[in-house]
Order: C-alpha cells, then structure tokens, then sequence
C-alpha cells in the first residue's frame, strides 16, 4: 500500500531533513493553496504528472510562476511535437498513490513510482523554501530544495533540475536536451516491496554544468543533470570532435588547478575560477588548432594506411565485420 | 518572378584600357580587377550595383542563437556584410535540413598574405559553427588561362597553397579540396557543360568584360567555378542529394561568377547558391595601394618573422595619424584611412578592446606607435599559430584531404 502522509513525514525526520508543515482544509488547485500558505514568504509549486504515447510518465514540478509549454517540453523530450498528454486520474491513484490534485515529488517514495520520470524547475533552487503536498492535499511543506534532494536521493531518485521555460531548437544536429529523462524500460516492480532503505546511491556531482559552448555565450540552455556528456552517448564517432575533446581537456585541468592552487596560495576557489575562465577563453583556439593538427594527421596516417592494405591485399587485407 | 537575377555590372564595367575611364570615380569590382574611386570602394554602391543584400544585426543575431555561439568577429564587426539568400540557409537550416559550404582559390603565388587567410578564417568558423561539410576548389587552370605559369607551376602552386589552407584548422572528415587539372570530369565536367550552354557568349561578355581579343580559354572558363556549387558535382559525397543547398563564403569580387551561376541554377533543375560576402583587406601601404606579390612591403605574408611583422607594421603600415604629437593630442587620429585599426578591426577578437583603442586613438590619446604596437602582438601571434600549424601540414595529409573519398562524418 501507499505511504500515508505520517509516513512520510517520519522518514523526511529520520533523514534529519528540516521541514514546516502547515494544514489547511483540502485545497486542488494552486490558487486555493496560496490562500492558506502564499503570505508564508515560500514558493508556491504546480505539480503535473505527465503522460508520453508510450504510457511512460512524467513528473513536472515547477515554480507556480514557471510556464510550461507541453509542446516544447515533448519536443526538448524527443517524443515529438505532441507527445506529451497530462496523465488520467488512473495514473495518479495506482501509480502515484496520492488524490487528485496531489501531484507531488514526494509521491515517488512509493514503490509503484520507481520508472516515474521528474523533471525540477531550476527556479527552487534560487528560493529558500518550497511548498509541496506530502501525499495529501490539506497539508502543505515547507522546506529548501537541498533538502528535497536529500529526500529524492534517499528514495533512489537523482534530481536534475531544468530550466523549463527554455525552448532550444530541436533538428537533426541538436538532440532533444532533455531526451536523459524519458524512463527507459518498463516500469520496474520486481524490486522487493518492504525495501524502502535510503539507498546510497553514488551522488555524482551535480554542479551545474555548462553545455558545450563557448564561456561568453548567456547559454540559454543550463541542463543541470548528472553531468553525463550527452555526445557521448550517441554514436562512439564523437570521438572525433575537437570541440569537445579541449572541453574535456580544459575540465580534466581546471578542478585540479583550482584546488591545488587555492590550496596553495589561500585563496577561494570561486575568487580563482573566474581568472581561469578568462584563460580558458585565451588558450582555446592554440589548444583547438593543435588539437585538429592531430586530428588530420591521425586521419592522415590511416588514410595511408587503408591505401596501403588495399594496393597489396584488395579486399583481403581487412578482417571479415560479419 | 524573374528567372533572370540583375546581372548588373554590365553597365558600369570598366575595362583597364580605357585610360581615362579608369581615371574618373567609377570603382571596377571583378574576379580579376578590383580598383577603387577617389575615396575607396564604395560598399553601398557595390551592394546597390550587384543587387545583393546587406547582412543586418538581425540575421547576425539569428546566426548566432541557430549556432549556440557567438558570431564571428567578422560578423560582429560587418567584415562578411552582404550575402545572396542566408536567410533561406538558415530558414532550412532551424528545419533540421542541411546545406554545405563552398569556397576556393586561385593559386597564383606560393605566398600567402593575411587577406588570404580571412576567407578561410571565416568558413572554418561556419563549418565549426554549423556543422557542414566543405568543398574548396583550387582553380589552378584559372591562374595557367590568366597568368604567364605553365600548368607544372600551377599544380604544384596548388598544393602548396593547399597546405596553407589545411593550416587554418579545416576538419579532415568534413573538407574535400580539389584541384581543377586533378578533378576536372565526369559528373564536374557534365555540370559545366550544362551550364555553358545556358550562358550566350554576349552575356559572358557583359558579366566578365571579355573582349574579341580574349583567348577562348579565359571565356570558358567560368562554368568551372560555377558547378562547385551543385552538389551533383561530386558524387562521392553528395550522390543521391542533387538538391542539396550549397552556401558560399567569398569576397565580394566572386560576386559576378555566382550571379550567373543563379541565374542558370534553375534552368537546369538546380538550388541556386547562397552567398555571404566580405570587404577587401586593405593593403598595408593604404586602401587605395595595391597589395602584390613583388612588392613585399604591400602585405603580411604568413611567412613573416615577428621581425618583418614589426619591421613592416611600423615603416610601412599607413597611418591616420597627425604629423606631430601635439598635433595628434589636439585633433586625433583620422580612422577611415589609418591601415593599422583596420587591420586591428579584422584582427583583434575582443570588441571592448578594440572600441576603446579606437576612441582613445580618434581623440588623440593614443598615438600611432601604440596601436601599431597593439597591431604587430596581435599579428605576431595569429602568423605564430599558422605557422604552427602549417609546419604538421605533410604531403601525405595533402593527398588524404584531396583524395576522392567519402565524407561519413560530414554533417556529424
């Protein structure tokens, strides 16, 4: 069965995660629930659960104030221009487990939510306090958007917050930035049911990462996930990029420099990334230039190569792919 | 709507001979002449004259937001400022469709100075920034029709301009460079032929400025730099996709060839090209002195020691400046025709850096032997990185870029 909202409320104390709780008369909409709580000083959430033409589902949790195009977010999702549907109320009461008009991030400490996809507003991170409903709608909490890490990771989940008003364009050349959270494979029941543990997951580091672009660009793009190059993922020919490899170089060198250095000298890391910023904008294009010296002459020498194997051996020189 | 583009020139071409044409105002912009009147070219006559279109911020702005990065400098500061149908590249382009870029050079020297490498320059930037493929065509048989070479001397000019060109960072898997004498045939010469017979010998006449006394060569020949731009043209690459865009990065004196290849274009079942043009690098000696390859003081060759580079840049680089200091300090420097912030303009990356030397030189705070200063640690730097670059060129990397193979990669 479903955690009830005491139940949820003593795990959010047992892992030590500061909340207020207010209730309040059962309230289904966000206006309603900004006449009990929206003088607090908090930010309001509206929480939409999702649906794709494959029945995979989706949590969008977003500040009150956020809009949210479904058509961008289904395209930004690689489903398509209208692959996204607001979910029936089956899918809220079976697999959620919370009423009508209680989409919330924490309806995912159920077991029955485990392939339930959510994407985060990065607007909470910016607010002290959010408000969610804890699996019922006549009571709202309070608490920071760590601490509803904390909560998420605890119950198996990686937040990823996005910025969800971002309409990046979408083609044969950009992948959909967001194509990460679509949930791969069927919804996964087979985990044991009484198994709800905090489990450990390897928290990578989720420092907001800058998608591949030059440092002046106002990226309107910022998909804080877990970092994971999304390049990488698709064809292995994107070993080849340069632009990419002197990114890559550039992230091996400067965590190291900047702890070491500020170590050394005493100095904050913070007041050293921005020097090394400006410098990495300098050493760019040397660095992309060598790097495509050696890119053509790799190629180059393989070039020769497959001459070579094909004037002597014909077809025979190369090993069969079948 | 017109098949025909305004094929333009005819009117206000003017041939050498005519001495005293050549001494009044009019400007000659042609693929192998370009003079200006008493006060420089006229870009916005050029632009009125050829019938293109000026690049507006707008289209600058929306290059950069369809490329996530910021525009080249050339953009920014209105280097490329005209183009023929961008807008429709990039229409495509926002659709998930593709185009692929064009350019080329005629090999007539083995030394390459600056206003060489900007074309080059700038389409590496587009094919960074767009991820596309590149033809560049070395019209090696251009420069045998038009200069005292013989073709031993232009294939082997080609190569080795070829190396100068890989040097400006082209990616191997997306940059098929051809030469004409190597190329020449097959579905390339079944194009030219096509578009030969769409040109009448009056309208080549009126474009180019032939003349009865041009050897035949010269007036076959601009169908070879037309068909370039058809991607039927190279089978290799492109098989399947003859309606495949085709954008073309050149100074605005290619003008001519790629009106009359837009004109054609449709007439026999093709995409007419795109175009985005530049201005014309000036001379170091003064827009209205020539650069050229006997006089070596004219230009910055990518052959230069830091040295020379200082050498010429102080003695010889054109400056704005007042005579005196003082005078200087009173009345600034005259930036239209100081050749040292021009250069800077094309050179110098940071735009703050740049517009605060200008307005300190203007109002006399600077003097002329600071920007130059400025001028030669820029240059020193850019000719240092070429010469780096162009020092890992080999022959077998040559041979791999000229190799008629396939591009897999190509929009990767």
């Amino acid at each position: 069965m479903g955690y009830t909202k005491e139940q949820l409320l003593a795990r959010l104390q047992e892992l030590n995660i500061d909340f207020s709780c207010y209730d309040h008369p059962v309230v289904l909409t966000v206006e309603e629930q900004s006449k009990y709580v929206g003088h607090l000083g908090g930010a309001l959430s509206k929480n939409l659960l999702l649906k794709d033409k494959k029945h995979r589902l989706y949590i969008v949790s977003a500040l009150a104030g956020t809009k949210v195009d479904m058509k961008i977010l289904s395209q930004r999702l690689g489903l398509g221009k209208g692959g996204l549907r607001m979910a029936p109320e089956e899918n809220l009461l079976e697999v959620l487990q919370v009423p009508l008009g209680c989409v919330t991030p924490f309806a995912l400490i159920n077991e029955s939510a485990s392939a339930v996809s959510l994407l985060l507003d990065q607007g909470f991170k910016s607010k002290q306090i959010c408000y969610f409903h804890p699996m019922t709608n006549d009571v709202t909490i309070a608490l920071s958007s760590s601490n509803l890490d904390k909560f998420l990771i605890s119950v198996g989940k990686q937040p990823a917050y996005v910025d969800l008003e971002a309409s990046p364009v979408v083609g044969k050349d950009s992948p959909p930035d967001l194509a990460d959270f679509v949930p791969s494979g069927v919804p996964n029941s087979s985990e044991s049911v009484e198994n709800v543990k905090p489990t450990n997951v390897p928290h990578q580091n989720v420092v907001p990462k800058e998608k591949q672009c030059l440092p002046e660009v106002k990226a309107k793009l910022k998909v804080q996930n877990k970092g994971a190059e999304k390049n990488q993922s698709k064809t292995p020919t994107k070993g080849t990029n340069v632009e990419k490899f002197v990114n890559d170089v550039f992230d091996i060198i400067s965590p190291l420099f900047l702890s070491e250095v500020s170590k050394k000298l005493n100095v904050k890391q913070e007041e050293l990334s921005s020097i090394l910023d400006g410098f990495r904008e300098q050493a760019a294009p040397d660095l992309e230039s060598v790097t495509m010296s050696l890119k053509n002459a790799s190629y180059t020498a393989g070039f020769e190569a497959g001459f070579e194997t094909m004037l002597n051996l014909g077809l025979n020189g190369r090993p069969p792919r079948k | 709507m017109a098949a025909t583009e305004s094929v333009g020139t005819e009117v206000s071409f003017v041939r050498k001979e005519d001495g005293e044409a050549a001494a009044e105002e009019q400007q000659v912009v042609n693929p192998w002449e370009v003079s200006a009147g008493k006060g420089g070219i006229d870009y916005d006559k050029l632009v009125d004259q050829f019938g293109c279109q000026r690049l507006d911020d707008a289209l600058v702005a929306r290059v950069a937001r369809l490329t996530a990065r910021p525009p080249h400098r050339f953009l920014r500061r209105g280097i490329f400022f005209a183009h023929r149908d961008l807008s429709e590249i990039l229409d495509l382009y926002e659709r998930g469709e593709r185009f692929y870029l064009y350019t080329g050079r005629g090999p007539s020297s083995e030394a390459l100075h600056l206003g060489h490498l900007i074309p080059f320059m700038f389409t590496k930037y587009l094919q960074d920034a767009f991820k596309v493929p590149l033809v560049i065509q070395l019209t090696d048989d251009e420069k045998f029709l038009w200069k005292n070479l013989t073709v031993e001397e232009t294939k082997r000019l080609a190569r080795e301009n070829a190396k100068d060109i890989i040097a400006c960072g082209f990616d191997v898997e997306r940059t098929f460079i051809f030469s004409d004498f190597n190329y020449v045939g097959g579905a390339f010469y079944e194009n030219m032929v096509k578009v030969a017979r769409c040109v009448t010998y009056n309208k080549v006449v009126g474009i180019f400025g032939f003349t009865p006394e041009d050897h035949i060569g010269k007036i076959g020949f601009p169908p070879v730099q037309a068909v370039p731009s058809f991607p039927s043209s190279f089978p290799h690459l492109f098989s399947g996709n003859d309606q495949l865009r085709c954008l073309i990065p050149c100074a605005i004196d290619q003008d001519p060839y790629f009106r009359m290849t837009r004109d054609v274009a449709p007439r026999i079942g093709y995409q007419k090209p795109s175009l985005i043009e530049s201005r014309f690098f000036p001379a170091l000696q003064g827009e209205n002195t020539k650069m050229s390859a006997s006089d070596p003081n004219s230009a910055i060759y990518v052959t230069d020691s830091a040295k020379e580079i200082k050498t010429k840049v102080n003695k010889y680089a054109f400056s704005g400046g007042q005579d005196s200091i003082e005078l200087h300090r009173k009345l600034g420097a005259n930036l239209d025709v100081d050749v040292p912030i021009k250069y800077l303009n094309f050179f110098l990356e940071d735009d703050n850096e740049l517009e605060h030397i200008k307005k300190e030189y203007k109002e006399g705070r600077m003097l002329t032997g600071e920007v130059k200063q400025q001028l030669v640690a820029v240059l020193s730097e850019l000719v240092a990185r070429h010469q780096r670059a162009r020092a890992q060129v080999t022959e077998e990397m040559v041979d791999a870029f000229m190799a008629v193979r396939p591009l897999p990669n190509m929009f990767g």
